[in-house]
């Protein structure tokens, strides 16, 4: 609700539920802050934002208070400028900065630094105080957070991102007084997923990014792409710089429905393969084994005159392709002909969820809205591992049943110290179903672990429990409820929730989990509630593919006889199913043309291989699991032949797609797929301008530019046009606020650090200006025909001798690319097996032994893990690392066991 | 016409002045230190490169001809990887020198620096480095600085304590 309130002897309109430090900034008010975080809430810790409150009217004296902690009262009068809230501000910062180290020059915040920022607004330049500064020393924290403790403030946010939002048990407050650290116990690897956060969370250089100090550049000299995170399937909005060239960092690009502030260690740090040595930056031909570089001309041209007189050709798709470059390669080598590049399980796997999406009732919320439920069922996912930034948000729903008692102590949502008293450490309903023990066991009522047939047989149970019985009578003998009290408690808790929420996916490959988790939410809503259902898929446009086409890999290596031609798009074969079948296909096709990044298998056998760009270098569309379609924009042009795929396709076409814009081939796909028909509505066109002009990718203050290409030529090559959006490649051009799905950067003047976006946000903390980004293209029915209780799969029980093979994630590792960041890589885990400690013991195994897995008679060789929690019967084998890609899911096997350790 | 005599007489009087043009080149210029001239980097009273790498001076650069990259070597000590200025472009403001905060980048009294080809005007780190302080003396930021770089330890810099001990239980 809107009240009025007089500020500086002015009447404005703000929002009743806020405080005065978000009224001021949603007015556009430079009010210095530092300890308040519009994701974090007030604890009043850092006395920066201090102002005048009157009592009433008359008073003339008022009352000096952190505006942080006030709460917004109708016809309330306040002052920001009165001179003792100035001067209190003024001296603040002058005792803050008393110990601050003469370090600006070499720290890699500086340029983008909130304190920097505030300091200067409030005015202290000149240091008076001459005595000695206190001195700290700096902890190793792992391969991701560079720690420097002398340029702290002590606004306590790190903690209060790290420990109390993210979860995070490695990392505290130590000392007293003017003394207090903020670091671990002993150093070591920060192990939070989320500790990348740190250095956006962190007003100053504290905190700052390893990665991004290998190859630092100012925030005000990078190129920079508005983007979507690759690494999984949420879609994460990020921001890709670059400069000479390399991508040198990702940054969180805000979006209130999706990542809000935040995005996972895995999206920040896995982009180092972008730069790789590996990297494919010119067309390659091979013969004989023997690989040649050839100019793009004749590459085009050989390639064209293969497949232009081709009787037929195959094309074979990928998740990590966007909708065009998929769409394009379809249009290629002919509907029938294209395949999405991902095994059939799979594949029928993501386009169950697309059909429930697309035709339940239930709502999927984007993934911010996950913080407002407030009872969590999960079925089989590891989500911290699948989907990073939903556990960190799932912690936040679980927050929200225990912060129930704040509310009806009237302490508002923003005011955190208060909250955190009330709350402690409780959580809310978090029921997890799994086949191990999870990182957010941590904060469940109860987890059950299970194969996926008995998870989802728990799921039905749960959902018989809500309908009180099953409706179709036959179907009750095939229950046996065995999982009494574990369903009804969580029956019950769904249903004492006012937003309950189901949460599921297709990581262990289970229909049964899909199938079961729709019936849960459906079940809920029928009885009234307002659940969610959150699928996680595999891949960044698993949910886009899987639109395409309801082909797959094993239906391209059914008829493979007669292609004069096969086109791989964006895929390494080889991660996807065993080698052996993949060698069979590959080794009967005549022209094999790879589309890749990096040098792989698949790149290996093939005759041509054509350079493209990541998503740093490619311009595309894709659609995440929530079914939200976002653009993601090239950081920049490079000056090499890596171009997105679709680029490639058009030039290879050039007499039937030669002249389309990104645009038109948007409205040809729209016209194929009208299903996919907003997609054209995710980011604004090409032709659009800003006061008739362009987005600068660069910032107004971008350096160098008639020195950084000088060694080559001292004439200044013109900078390259971007006919495909309405960002241009200069610093030239608006600088106002874009539109949100274009832009580059955060700045406004006096804000030069991430906490500009305030000012591209309606209110502090919420929408952006002009809506968030991203179109969402399935909504929920009012009905639906789909029946989820078809096929109730039989108890799984665990056989003699014979193991049921499953993929264990793991968030550094799981995904092929971050994974062969140098950074991340330090964090991939040695490839493992994970055992049950009886199934163990029954085998005469332990910890460390090497064994032997055989696989539809191929053996291969791990070290044992004794997993918690693994239920019997089940091996758990890390999916993706280099020594298991390729393995394909559910598996059964046998073990025998090689050494003793 | 009284006007163009009087010219005329006074032209003819500055025969007889002492003279202000000097025979260049064979006569060198007299120029004072601060003139702002060919730009060079300079070394620390301990020889190391002085610039950090900070960038401040490729902002300030109206013409935006300074380029370069920071790196860093075994002890975390930041240096620029390459240092690139296209003297073709500079117009010799001293505003980097006005940003640099290490006194690293100075203009110094040297303008002779015509070329028949402009490419030549493009300056490398390796043509912009001197081998000693240049116009100021003394200063040696990583000194000043409280990152421990191998140059001093923390807490061994003039005005600073010893670094905290967290786990003193001492007021
Ligand atoms: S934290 Fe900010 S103010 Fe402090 S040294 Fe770094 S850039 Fe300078
Ligand atoms: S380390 Fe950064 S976030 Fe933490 S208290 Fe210090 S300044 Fe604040
Ligand atoms: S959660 Fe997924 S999409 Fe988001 S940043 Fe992490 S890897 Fe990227
Ligand atoms: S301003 Fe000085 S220290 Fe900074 S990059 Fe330029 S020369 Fe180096
Ligand atoms: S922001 Fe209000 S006291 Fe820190």
């Amino acid at each position: 609700m809107k009240v009025k309130i007089t500020i500086d002897d002015k009447i404005y309109e703000v929002d009743q539920e806020t405080n005065l430090l978000e009224a001021c900034l949603s007015l556009e008010m430079d009010l210095p802050y530092f300890c308040w975080h519009p994701e974090l809430g007030s604890v009043a810790a850092c006395r920066q934002c201090a102002i005048i409150k009157y009592k009433d009217d008359d008073d003339e004296k008022g009352k000096l208070v952190m505006a942080c902690l006030e709460p917004v009262k109708e016809g309330m009068r306040i002052s920001l400028q009165a001179p003792q809230a100035h001067d209190f501000r003024a001296h603040n910062i002058e005792a803050l900065m008393i110990n601050h180290p003469h370090d600006c020059p070499v720290c890699d915040e500086g340029g983008e630094c909130h304190l920097q920022d505030m300091t200067v607004m409030t005015g202290h330049n000149y240091r008076r105080y001459r005595f000695n500064k206190r001195t700290h020393t700096n902890q190793y924290l792992g391969p991701f957070i560079n720690h420097e403790m002398n340029r702290c403030i002590q606004c306590y946010r790190c903690t209060r991102f790290y420990n109390d939002y993210a979860g995070g048990k490695d990392f505290d407050v130590f000392a007293s007084h003017d003394s207090v650290y903020f670091g671990r116990h002993e150093p070591g690897i920060l192990e939070n997923e989320f500790s990348g956060n740190l250095v956006e969370v962190c007003p100053t250089g504290v905190f700052t990014d390893k990665t991004f100090k290998k190859h630092f550049t100012r925030k005000w000299d990078l190129s920079n792409g508005p983007s979507i995170c690759h690494n999984c399937s949420l879609g994460c909005n990020i921001i890709a710089g670059e400069r000479y060239g390399s991508l040198r960092r990702i940054r969180s690009r805000y979006n209130g429905d999706v990542n809000g502030y935040f995005i996972c260690d895995r999206g920040r740090f896995g982009y180092e393969y972008v730069n790789s040595e590996n990297r494919i930056c010119i067309p390659l031909k091979i013969e004989n084994g023997e690989s040649s570089p050839m100019p793009r001309e004749q590459a085009v041209r050989e390639i064209s005159e293969i497949t232009s007189g081709a009787k037929k050709l195959i094309g074979i798709g990928s998740p990590k392709a966007s909708l065009e470059s998929n769409f394009l390669l379809r249009q290629w080598v002919g509907s029938e002909n294209f395949y999405a590049g991902i095994p059939a399980n799979e594949g029928k796997l993501i386009r169950q969820v697309i059909k429930i999406l697309k035709k339940g009732t239930v709502r999927t919320p984007s993934l911010s809205e996950v913080k407002g439920y407030d009872a969590v069922f999960i079925l089989g996912e590891d989500v911290t591992n699948t989907a990073p930034m939903l556990a960190l948000y799932l912690r936040q729903a679980a927050k929200n049943q225990p912060g129930e008692v704040a509310k009806d102590l009237k302490i508002p949502d923003w005011n955190d110290a208060a909250t955190r008293v009330v709350v402690q450490n409780a959580t809310g309903s978090v029921y997890i179903a799994t086949f191990h023990a999870t990182k957010l066991d941590e904060i469940a009522t109860q987890s059950y672990y299970a194969h996926p047939d008995n998870i989802a047989r728990l799921a039905y149970e749960v959902m018989a429990e809500i309908e009180g019985n099953f409706k179709d009578e036959t179907k009750v003998e095939a229950m046996d409820n065995a999982n009494q009290p574990l369903s009804s408690s969580i029956a019950k808790a769904m249903l004492a929730a006012k937003k309950p929420l189901i949460v599921a996916g297709t990581s262990l490959y289970s229909e049964a989990i899909v199938q079961s988790a729709a019936a849960v939410a459906n079940a809920l809503k029928e009885k009234g509630k307002d659940p969610g259902l959150v699928y996680v898929v595999p891949e960044v446009n698993s949910i886009g593919l899987s639109m395409l086409s309801e082909q797959f890999l094993e239906d391209a290596f059914d008829k493979t006889d007669s292609a004069d031609a096969t086109i791989i798009l964006e895929n390494d074969l080889y991660q996807r199913k065993d080698k052996s079948s993949i060698d069979a296909f590959l080794k009967y096709q005549k022209n094999i043309i790879s589309l890749h990044y990096l040098e792989n298998t698949t790149t290996h056998q093939a005759n041509y291989v054509l350079p493209v760009g990541t998503f740093a270098e490619a311009d595309g569309t894709v659609v995440s699991n929530e079914g939200r379609a976002q653009r993601f924009y090239k950081a920049h042009q490079p000056d090499n032949d890596i171009r997105s795929s679709w680029e490639w396709i058009q030039e290879i076409m050039m007499d039937k797609w030669g002249s389309a814009s990104f645009d038109e081939i948007v409205s040809s796909m729209v016209r194929e797929f009208p299903e996919l028909e907003r997609v054209q509505d995710a980011a604004p066109s090409a032709e659009f301008r800003e006061e008739t002009q362009k987005i600068p990718r660069e910032t107004h203050r971008y350096s160098g530019r008639t020195a950084e290409d000088a060694d080559k030529n001292v004439s200044e090559p013109k900078p390259p046009e971007d006919r495909n959006s309405a960002l241009s490649y200069t610093m030239e051009g608006f600088t106002g606020v874009p539109p949100s799905a274009i832009t580059p950067f955060y700045w406004t003047p006096g804000w030069n650090s991430v906490q500009a976006i305030n000012k591209y946000q309606i209110e502090v903390g919420g929408e952006l200006l002009g809506g968030n980004p991203g179109i969402r293209l399935f909504e929920p029915k009012e009905t639906t025909d789909l029946d989820f209780s078809d096929h109730i799969p039989l108890q799984f029980s665990p056989k003699q001798d014979e193991y049921c093979g499953l993929p264990l994630y793991h968030i550094y590792g799981s995904d092929e690319l971050s994974a062969q960041s140098p950074a991340v890589k330090e964090r991939v885990p040695e490839a493992y097996i994970a055992l049950n400690d009886d199934d163990a013991l029954k085998n005469d195994i332990r910890e460390d032994d090497m064994i032997e897995v055989s696989v539809n008679g191929e053996k291969k060789r791990f070290a044992v893990k004794l997993h918690k929690g693994i239920s019997p019967g089940i091996l758990g084998l890390p999916k993706g690392l280099t020594e298991t890609a390729g393995t394909e899911f559910p598996f059964t096997a046998t073990i025998k066991l090689i050494s003793h350790e | 016409m009284f006007s163009i005599i009087r010219s005329l007489w006074l032209t003819f009087l500055h025969m007889f002045h002492k003279r202000v043009t000097i025979e260049y080149p064979e006569e060198k210029a007299p120029l004072p230190p601060r003139w702002r001239g060919r730009i060079i980097l300079s070394r620390d009273p301990d020889g190391m490169e002085r610039c950090v790498g900070c960038y401040l001076c490729a902002a300030a650069c109206p013409v935006d001809c300074i380029a370069l990259q920071a790196t860093e070597d075994e002890n975390g000590r930041r240096y620029p990887e390459f240092f690139r200025i296209n003297f073709s472009r500079c117009i010799f403001c001293g505003y980097c020198e006005d940003a640099c905060p290490t006194y690293a980048i100075q203009l110094i009294p040297d303008f002779e620096m015509g070329e028949y080809d402009r490419q030549n005007l493009v300056y490398e780190k390796e043509d912009l480095l001197i081998a000693g302080q240049g116009k100021y003396h003394g200063y040696n930021y990583y000194r000043e600085a409280g990152v421990d770089v191998g140059v001093k330890g923390k807490g061994e810099g003039e005005n600073e304590d010893k670094p905290v001990d967290v786990r003193t239980l001492m007021p």
